[in-house]
């Protein structure tokens, strides 16, 4: 179906498919499993931030009545992790931990208070080890490591990629700016934490119920840690929550809890409480940037040199990655001729940080739209004008070899400079009032998988029922993001029948072909390619039987309200039902298969593996603010958004997960801070979260949201289903850098970090008074020894894809980026 | 999901019966009023008794009686109070204090009683026993170290109720029963300046009803910092009250909460008001009054430089709301809500 086609069903605001079961409390979320026999289980966590253990006795533990197993590391013995190239976790440690919350054992008990109970009667000797709260100390001390398999040291990972010469670019620019940013980290904080049900089925397989974003990935992680095959493992995911990232990796308490049931042969339920969802983390690194940038006194950029440095605490999880998307987007939005990127990823004795929206993109985008605002001022030219100077160009391949389709990035600045009256209010609003503007892009869809294979991405089989009910199965997982319904308003809209005559059965590794998880802002435009296949194959075989059967011409046929017909003679024609009832008479039970592949990336290189995707959404907003000049404090009346999304399929979902982007843009704009806390050294070791409750770690209420005023600018993609493109992480982009820009804008200070909170306004206008620089913000990066770069020339320097100084056997071999587990997993 | 510790449950009907319920074993019962303090605290091991003492089944807490004045039974909600449109009138700083606690499921079920005993608060006790013990615990509980300042002989935890400060700017005093008799306390002396030993209460007191003065003549006013507009305990308060003839103020209280480990009345600040009308000038000088004696400590949100900072300003919108000035486009920044309606 072509992208533009006329539609019934796409395009239309509807109430959601889940939308009944979840507001009248119908949804089974994992904690709301309750099965025969069932027993609970607690995890016993680290008290102390990294040491090895000497000893752990459980026989108290094992003696309180009530108690039925207790699991330590030495069950453990294989290790798992979310990437190939990062094998780096145990179900429980055994022999050394890594930060405070890294799990020791796991009780098995009646229910949770004595299994609470007995976690106290667990005895920990531990040895300690120096504490690394931070890179600059990761930097520092190489030694004792926390990984022995980083790349150096503290140093998980180092890349240093230049596509063109970064330096005659800088070189010939009229101005050069060099700034330097900070992102504080932040986590997801969904409402649902953590949980899941292990069980042992009739016939003596494993069952894993989990609130996990990715079944198959987790699928493959019990295989592996419990050395059994996949095929004797069933993983149900359970509607999550809310996900955002923090339930994408194999957990801890998943392993764990499989491995006691199949010991125990009963049903083995954990939920996570709150402190515990901060612990297992994942969220957003706490990213150190500097940005040079060079321009023409027309805005023209000649070039920009990125260096990054991540916090990534205390495992692998999606690191690697989330290292090379710092660097990965910058090229998407605006050209940039010649560009450099140098990124460094430590590990601390903290959890460990992953993939939070917008995964590793966020900061730097931070920085770049932030720079963009001072390069406007310096060359008195109005922000929102000279980012549609500088626009990348539709079907562009960018420096970096990222394949730009549609873009509808300068539409998006115009309807938000529209609705703002930003072009007779920016800089006009007079002391403690200010606007501010910012752009971004997302990816739909990582290009790669996180495991090397040549098989499709997302697939859907379709079953259809001779009382004209059709069934969807798909591996996707509903993580509140709306999937089920765009599975379902796909099929829907090809076979002419009712959302409400489908179901769809999703996220069950037995019964769901592969989808790769609902990461990477994938499953709307993969998910949706599958399933607009199967439903067009579904279509076709019957349209065969019914053109046979009636005598139309098969091309002549329509299917709509739930009737095949001929489109010359509506009255010529049948019910969905009895087609389907035809079809089956003539030719067998009728069913259908669909699948995804994304198109090839033209990035050659080691790490090109991460950025290319087969479409690219856009984001524009405008940010009022309102500054009080005593206090610092922020108030935020009105944001106005435009997001490029292709095409809207559902566009009540789309609003919302724009609106959502800007809540959850807000809050780590002006107060989210997943922070830690050293106690004196001289009396404590102490390295813990500052805050791990929903109370304390400070997240907006409705009370502190603006209006908000959503755009959606339409330019239908070829390569998305029906012209989509993503809108669950782009969103969140531009609203933390609008944020930062609308405080200069009102108050004439430069914070060039987030959160943005009064403390820092107050410093900087104080540094103002002075006559100081009248900013907040890092004031150095720490010296990273850089590894060789890797020369890649752009297109347009004749370059071909591959790097220049990379040797052909490796460039072979990790062909497609890092993340390719072939000869990683040898390592 | 963190689980309550085992505990007995008694639910007397009367406060006689709960009284000598409280003398039997005053060391190890404790209180039970709204829970939306205890029972989270109970969760996270901060408190363990033995035995939990309800006050839902005892009618007589829960009585609002006029006569001179205004007599609130300690067992009314919040949710209670915030409805009373005589109280808004009359007693509007005390109506602000109490709408702007917590959330409206936490004030549907948390109590006046409750917010005025409500423990101390700290960010190195307000978390799970996992969690304390990874600091080795602090002197409030479990351990011998105040970690907000190491040297402390005493624990600085915060005094973080709302309502305390407004009544004691309203002159209000709480009548204290137990099973040997009662007393009447103002609220201003029912605090000590000690995170630990917060509460000038004895183990076997129940506090029964809290007295407001007549309102006549008085204005009030409730000021409250916090990063959002709902959920969050104080980390500055400011309550003030003045008593005016014409535009001069004949007496006036101010008092600062969430800076201390109990609520401080600000006396050379109100002081500066006597006499003399609410021109900027007076306001700037009781506003820098107060903020001298604002000591706030490192163990809530914000940074103590910050909190102590803001004070003046915090001082100076509650004076200027109590001359008569417009304040609600400010009100809506700071709380995120005007503070008019009765909306709750």
């Amino acid at each position: 179906m072509k992208p533009d086609a006329k539609t019934r069903i796409i395009g239309l605001p509807r109430r959601r498919v889940d939308g009944r079961a979840k507001v009248t409390g119908q949804t089974i979320f994992a904690d709301d499993l309750v099965l025969p026999r069932m027993l609970h289980a607690r995890l016993l966590r680290s008290t102390v931030p990294h040491a090895r253990i000497r000893a752990i006795d459980t026989a108290r533990a094992e003696a309180h009545l009530g108690v039925h197993l207790v699991l330590t590391g030495r069950d453990f013995p294989i290790t798992y992790g979310i990437l190939p190239v990062s094998q780096d976790e145990h179900a429980l440690c055994p022999d050394t931990v890594r930060f405070v919350g890294d799990p020791v054992a796991l009780v098995v008990a009646n229910d949770e208070l004595t299994a609470g109970e007995a976690l106290d009667l667990i005895a920990v000797e531990y040895e300690p080890l120096r504490t690394f709260a931070g890179p600059e100390e990761s930097l520092a001390h190489p030694e004792p490591r926390i990984h022995d398999y980083a790349d150096e040291g503290n140093i998980h990972k180092k890349v240093s990629l230049s596509f063109g010469d970064v330096r005659a670019g800088l070189a010939e620019a009229d101005h050069v700016f060099d700034d330097l940013f900070f992102y504080q980290g932040n986590t997801h904080l969904p409402l649902e934490q953590h949980a899941a049900v292990a069980a042992i089925d009739g016939d003596g397989k494993l069952v894993l119920w989990s609130s996990t974003q990715t079944p198959h990935y987790v699928h493959r992680a019990l295989a592996k840690a419990l050395a059994i095959p996949a095929a004797h493992i069933r993983v149900i995911a359970t509607p999550n929550g809310g996900g955002f990232g923090g339930k994408s990796d194999p957990f801890n308490h998943e392993v764990a809890i499989a491995k006691a049931a199949l010991m125990l042969k009963r049903p083995i339920k954990i939920t996570l409480n709150r402190e515990e969802v901060f612990l297992c983390h994942r969220g957003r690194h706490p990213v150190l940037m500097r940005f040079r940038t060079g321009v023409k006194r027309d805005g023209t950029l000649t070039g920009v040199h990125l260096q990054t440095l991540l916090d990534g605490g205390a495992y692998g999880s999606y690191g690697v990655a989330s290292t090379f998307y710092t660097g990965a987007l910058q090229t998407v939005t605006y050209h940039i001729p010649r560009y450099q990127f140098d990124g460094c990823r430590v590990f601390t004795n903290k959890p460990p940080c992953g993939p939070k929206r917008g995964h590793g993109t966020p900061q730097s985008r931070f920085g770049q739209e932030v720079q963009l605002d001072k390069i406007a001022e310096r060359l008195r030219i109005d922000p929102a004008e000279l980012r549609l100077r500088i626009v990348e160009q539709p079907d562009t391949l960018t420096a970096n070899y990222l394949r730009v389709s549609t873009i509808g990035l300068a539409e998006c600045i115009r309807r938000v400079v529209n609705a703002s009256e930003w072009k007779t209010r920016y800089r006009k609003l007079g002391p403690g009032r200010g606007l501010g503007l910012a752009c971004s892009s997302y990816l739909s869809g990582a290009g790669l998988p996180i495991y090397w294979n040549d098989m499709p991405h997302s697939a859907v089989q379709l079953k259809l029922d001779r009382s004209g009910g059709v069934t969807a199965f798909c591996g996707a997982t509903e993580i509140g993001q709306g999937s089920d319904d765009v599975l379902v308003g796909c099929v829907a809209e090809i076979l002419g029948i009712e959302p409400f005559d489908i179901r769809a059965v999703t996220g069950d590794t037995d019964l769901t072909p592969v989808d790769l998880g609902s990461y990477s802002s994938r499953v709307t435009l993969m998910m949706g390619n599958a399933a607009i296949q199967a439903a067009e194959r579904a279509r076709d075989v019957l349209a065969d039987a019914v053109s046979a059967k009636l005598g139309v011409p098969k091309g002549r046929l329509v299917f709509a309200e739930r009737r095949v017909f001929d489109a010359e003679d509506p009255s010529r024609g049948m019910s969905f039902s009895d087609a389907v009832c035809t079809a089956e008479a003539m030719f067998g039970t009728v069913g259908s298969t669909g699948s995804y592949t994304p198109p090839k990336s033209a990035a050659k290189y080691k790490g090109g593996g991460v950025g290319p995707s087969p479409t690219y959404s856009y984001s524009a907003a405008v940010i009022e603010v309102e500054v009080d000049g005593s206090t610092g404090w922020v108030d935020v009346p009105r944001v106005w958004i435009a997001h490029d999304i292709g095409r809207a399929l559902n566009p009540t979902l789309v609003r919302g997960q724009v609106e959502g982007s800007v809540y959850m843009g807000l809050g780590e704009a002006l107060m989210e801070e997943q922070i830690f806390r050293r106690l004196p050294q001289r009396l404590s070791r102490a390295l813990v979260h500052k805050f791990p409750s929903m109370l304390e770690y400070k997240s907006p209420t409705f009370l502190d949201m603006p209006e908000i005023f959503t755009e959606l600018v339409e330019t239908p993609d070829p390569h998305g289903p029906f012209g989509a493109k993503e809108v669950g992480q782009g969103p969140l982009l531009p609203i933390m850098p609008a944020l930062a820009n609308a405080v200069y804008d009102a108050i004439g200070v430069r914070i060039d970090e987030v959160p943005i909170t009064p403390e820092k306004i107050v410093k900087a206008l104080a540094e103002k008074a002075a006559g100081r620089a009248p900013r907040y913000g890092p004031t150095r990066f720490p010296d990273v020894n850089w590894p060789e770069t890797l020369q890649v020339p752009p297109p347009w320097e004749g370059g071909t894809g591959k790097a220049t100084n990379e040797p052909e056997r490796r460039t072979k071999a990790l062909e497609g980026g890092p993340l390719r587990p072939a000869e990683e997993a040898k390592k | 999901m963190m689980r309550l510790p085992r505990f007995e449950y008694q639910a007397p009907r009367s406060l006689a019966a709960a009284a000598e319920l409280l003398a039997a074993r005053p060391a190890t019962t404790m209180i039970l009023a709204g829970g939306t303090d205890l029972l989270p605290n109970m969760k996270r091991r901060q408190q363990t008794p033995e035995v939990l003492v309800s006050l839902r089944q005892i009618a007589e807490l829960r009585e609002v009686r006029y006569g001179t004045g205004l007599s609130l039974g300690s067992a009314l909600t919040l949710s209670e109070l915030v409805r009373m449109p005589t109280l808004q009138r009359d007693y509007a700083g005390l109506w602000q204090a109490a709408a702007q606690i917590a959330t409206p499921h936490l004030r549907a079920m948390g109590t006046l009683g409750g917010n005025l005993c409500l423990d101390t608060r700290c960010n190195y006790y307000d978390q799970t026993y996992e969690w304390r013990k990874s600091i080795d615990f602090c002197m409030k509980k479990d351990g011998r170290i105040c970690w907000v300042a190491t040297s402390s002989p005493t624990c600085l935890a915060v005094s973080s109720t709302d309502t305390a400060p407004a009544l004691i700017s309203l002159g209000a005093a709480v009548r204290l029963v137990s099973a040997s008799g009662e007393r009447t306390v103002n609220v201003a002396d029912l605090y000590n300046n000690d995170g630990i030993h917060y509460l000038t209460r004895q183990p076997d007191e129940i506090l029964a009803d809290i007295r407001l003065p007549a309102p006549s003549g008085w204005r009030s006013t409730y000021w409250k910092l916090r990063r959002r507009g709902s959920f969050d305990f104080p980390v500055l308060s400011v309550a003030a009250a003045a008593a005016f003839d014409g535009d001069t103020v004949k007496k006036a209280r101010i008092v600062l909460g969430a800076v201390a480990s109990r609520p401080i009345v600000a006396n050379p600040s109100a002081l500066a008001l006597r006499g003399r009308r609410l021109t900027d000038d007076v306001i700037a000088e009781a506003a820098d009054s107060a903020y001298q004696v604002a000591k706030p400590m490192d163990n809530t949100d914000f940074a103590l430089v910050w909190r102590k900072r803001v004070t003046r300003d915090f001082v100076t919108y509650a004076l200027r709301e109590l001359r008569g000035d417009d304040m609600r486009e400010t009100r809506r920044k700071i709380a995120r809500q005007t503070m008019m309606g009765l909306a709750y």
